[in-house]
């Protein structure tokens, strides 16, 4: 799925990146904690997070991760957007809670990496 | 690559949120090279994760990357406190990370385990009271 597709679902509001929304996403993964996201490594994938700190967009410029979701309504800050513009990386921001969020994604069809 | 090109990053103590500066360096710096994505990511990963142990445990340090033909090379030197138990520290989970630095995202006891798992060879030096220096190497 795309982008756009994940913001429809989650209802999400699209802070960064207006222009890339047509870009492919494969997995997902949910997590506050940001050396658990850094132990999973999958190519086109999102992250999903209600961590709102400037760590959150360089733990996904490590990645190369598509694009970072706030669940719960988490504002991200001006400093955190900047930083996600100048590594080309889409931030949306949803209302719903983490344990929605990801599973009226999964229920979509995007699914998390493999265990390995 | 015929010539090892060396870069050396000051890692600074006070500032949690600017953490990770070098290695986001490091990471595009290899992307210009036209370094493998690959091997650019485990680079990243690798020293991203050691970067932010400089500064969650030892106060800093200094970090060396060597860029060679056949492999990148890390050297994070710190004169932090040491690791008590490096086998412990080693254990995917275990962390002596304060209350804040979790709140801030780290601190999950990954931090180790993720640098061994991202290098291709790794190498702990550590002394109690002196400092340590953590060297890792991937491929090329």
């Amino acid at each position: 799925m795309t982008v756009r597709d994940v913001q429809k679902i989650l209802d999400a509001k699209v802070l960064v990146g207006h222009e890339m929304l047509d870009k492919d996403v494969r997995t997902a993964c949910g997590s506050d904690m940001m050396s658990d996201v850094l132990a999973f490594s999958k190519d086109h994938s999102i992250l999903l997070t209600g961590l709102c700190n400037p760590q959150v967009i360089r733990t996904a410029e490590m990645l190369d991760i598509v694009c970072v979701i706030f669940v719960r309504g988490k504002h991200p800050d001006d400093i955190i957007q900047d930083m996600a513009r100048e590594r080309d990386l889409i931030v949306l921001e949803t209302p719903h809670r983490m344990f929605s969020a990801c599973g009226l994604l999964y229920m979509a069809g995007l699914h998390g990496g493999a265990m390995s | 690559m015929s010539e090892e090109i060396v870069l050396t990053y000051p890692i600074s103590p006070d500032d949690f949120t600017r953490a990770g500066e070098a290695s986001s360096d490091v990471k595009q710096k290899l992307k210009q090279m036209g370094v493998s994505p690959d091997a650019v990511r485990k680079v990243a990963i690798a020293m991203y994760e050691g970067e932010i142990n400089m500064v969650i445990h030892a106060r800093g340090g200094v970090i060396t990357v060597k860029i060679a033909e056949n492999a990148i090379t890390m050297i994070l030197n710190d004169q932090g406190p040491g690791i008590p138990d490096v086998a412990l520290a080693m254990q995917a989970g275990y962390s002596t990370a304060p209350e804040e630095i979790r709140n801030l995202g780290f601190g999950a006891g990954m931090g180790l385990p993720n640098m061994k798992k991202y290098s291709d060879t790794m190498e702990i030096q550590t002394t109690l009271g002196v400092g340590t220096t953590i060297t890792m190497s991937v491929n090329l």
